[in-house]
């Protein structure tokens, strides 16, 4: 019971006298012995272990972003990178409300990034199915807003011609989404690769059976999304990224003119494009041949 | 309200002093209502001695302590049940959420948060101030103790430690308290300068929170790492020496009318309930002959986690509310 030993200096001083509450003398204390000092010292010696200990894990959270790999897509709204990181109070309410669950969060690789949210657009992309972005109703501290406060700059592109229209909704009253700017561009990384290219078409689950990703189909229920791999095709000419993409106006299959100057169709993203990045997930080929470049901006 | 004499006063101020890392000093002045207690018992040796031996025999009651981690589990799971199932009763983690719709914001985070981002939007001030309202009602580092994840985990820790203690396997290796106010000063600084959140990367209580509900990561391995030094090194290094969070609340609790309350009368000074305490320094009060008055108010740095109301065997510590026990 009395094993457990207190502090040399704050021992209790039962065998003092109590204090009077007249003025204490001129102090007239020993020195202290060489134990007492060589305590003393130990301590400081184990304050700054403790201390560089805890400053070089804090300060370790640098090394990521100063070896960022790449860019993360964050959710819709998200402020400029470092505005993100300094403003995200890592609560994760954006990703609470996703119906689709697109947003995760970041781990310790991601040094000050750590507990921010993401988007993974292969794996699970925003769909836009709670047709409100309500990852920014959510956010309670302003990282992610529909419309910066005037203080943050817009990059240039990176602001939205128009506020783009949900083709879910485009028969509501209301039929545009709350978003001002982009999170990034969709581009065609691997044209050689691409079905519609090649004048392919697509028949069965796209990503396989197994792929968890979800998505609002309308023509099934347009409260509920379900799981990609319960919707299979059967298209003649592979248009997946066009047909499924959920902004008006973002991508279309055009006819252009290939390297070698003959006529080809192929998918083309246009001005309207949020950087959502269904397209990236929904494209058939393994890996994909459509990426969504996280904070790109349209380029004229 | 409570007559706060000038003894008490002193203390207050004193108490907080401490809080911020100054050692426990003797008192200089005592009143002479304590005073008289404080020589009446040193005549007392062989009541004590009895009263001692009665105590070893005493059933250890765990009253508060049952209470206070159902109340942190059950809060903690409300949080990981709300995301789980949906049911949107407190939407978020402990940096930030939303209790049925009312925003709520930890200081400490809501703090770096501006101090990094240096814009405060309406949702920040509302959940901070609602946060800020309800902890200063609640005794401020109560939060510590009844609420954050990473106590408990330490709790447990330190168990493991006091054990290898006993078995004389290693000694506590304490550290100087100013580290904890010196941390907070640079995490704040550190905000300001960089724009990151630096603290918000390594606070246990985020990453736990987030971990129970978002599902474990890598930054675990941090929070394990403290957990081993605490067990092996220095006993609740992390909550003692190091966490600005506590200091946050602590300085919220400053003011609060929730505390623990000290009776010299039936004081026995055998100081279990120093042994027990995460902040032993608040409790310097007990210690034989250092009582300024008849009746003390624990100061700020308390968590109010009530191990040394369950350990007291005389009843000498005992939860208060300001102002209450009087009205009653």
């Amino acid at each position: 019971m009395t094993e457990n030993k207190l502090p040399a200096d704050e021992a209790p001083d039962a065998v003092a006298p109590a204090p009077t509450s007249g003025p204490p003398g001129p102090a007239a204390k020993p020195p202290p012995s060489r134990e007492r000092l060589q305590q003393a010292r130990r301590r400081v010696l184990r304050t700054i272990l403790l201390t560089g200990g805890v400053m070089g894990a804090a300060l370790s959270g640098y090394l990521p972003l100063v070896y960022a790999q790449k860019k993360r897509l964050r959710p819709p709204g998200a402020l400029d990178e470092k505005d993100f990181l300094s403003s995200c109070i890592k609560c994760g309410q954006c990703v609470q409300v996703c119906p689709v669950q697109a947003i995760k969060l970041a781990d310790l690789v991601d040094g000050f990034g750590v507990g921010t949210p993401y988007i993974d657009a292969r794996e699970q992309a925003c769909d836009f199915s709670c047709d409100a972005v309500q990852c920014i109703l959510a956010c309670p501290t302003g990282s992610l807003v529909y419309k910066k406060p005037v203080f943050l700059g817009v990059r240039k592109g990176a602001k939205l011609a128009a506020a783009p229209i949900l083709k879910a909704k485009e028969k509501d009253a209301e039929p545009t989404l709350n978003l001002s700017e982009r999170i990034g561009v969709a581009r065609l990384t691997r044209p050689e690769a691409c079905l519609a290219i090649q004048g392919k078409g697509f028949k069965g689950q796209v990503r396989g059976a197994a792929f968890k990703g979800r998505m609002r189909y309308m023509d099934v229920n347009r409260w509920k999304p379900i799981r990609v791999a319960e919707h299979p095709y059967d298209i003649a000419e592979c248009d997946l990224c066009v047909r499924e993409c959920p902004v008006k106006g973002a991508i279309s299959i055009e006819t252009v003119f290939a390297p070698d100057g003959s006529k080809r169709k192929s998918p083309v993203v246009h001005e309207p494009c949020v950087g959502c990045g269904v397209c990236e997930m929904i494209c058939p080929v393994e890996p994909t041949c459509i990426v969504v470049e996280a904070r790109e901006v349209w380029n004229t | 309200m409570e007559y706060m004499n000038q003894f008490l006063k002193r203390r207050f101020l004193d108490q907080i002093a401490v809080m911020f890392g100054r050692e426990a000093k003797k008192p200089t002045a005592i009143s002479p209502e304590a005073q008289t207690i404080h020589l009446y018992k040193r005549g007392n040796r062989d009541l004590i001695a009895e009263k001692l031996h009665a105590r070893a025999h005493a059933v250890h009651a765990n009253k508060w302590r049952n209470r206070r981690w159902a109340v942190l589990i059950i809060a903690n799971l409300m949080f990981t049940f709300s995301f789980w199932f949906d049911i949107q009763i407190l939407e978020g983690a402990l940096t930030a959420s939303r209790f049925i719709g009312f925003h709520l914001i930890d200081l400490n985070s809501a703090l770096q948060v501006m101090l990094a981002h240096k814009h405060i939007i309406v949702n920040l001030v509302i959940g901070t101030g609602t946060v800020f309202v309800l902890w200063l009602i609640l005794g401020g580092r109560t939060f510590c103790s009844w609420v954050c994840p990473y106590h408990l985990l330490a709790e447990w820790a330190e168990k493991i430690h006091l054990d290898l203690v006993k078995k004389k396997l290693l000694t506590d290796q304490n550290i100087d308290r100013r580290l904890r106010t010196l941390s907070w000063i640079v995490f704040a600084v550190l905000a300001l300068a960089t724009g990151y959140t630096v603290f918000e990367s390594i606070s246990p209580t985020g990453i736990i929170s987030r971990a129970l509900i978002y599902g474990p990561g890598l930054a675990l391995l941090w929070v394990l790492a403290l957990l081993v030094f605490e067990i092996f090194f220095s006993r609740r290094a992390w909550c003692r020496y190091a966490c600005p969070i506590g200091l946050t609340y602590g300085v919220v609790g400053i003011f609060s009318p929730l505390r623990i309350k000290y009776t010299l009368d039936g004081c026995f000074h055998e100081g279990d309930c120093r042994k027990v305490c995460l902040v032993p320094h608040v409790l310097d009060t007990v210690i034989k002959g250092r009582a300024v008055a008849t009746e003390i108010p624990i100061g700020p740095d308390c968590t109010r986690c009530g191990l040394c109301v369950d350990t007291c065997p005389t009843g000498s510590l005992k939860f208060d509310v300001k102002g209450l026990s009087k009205l009653l």
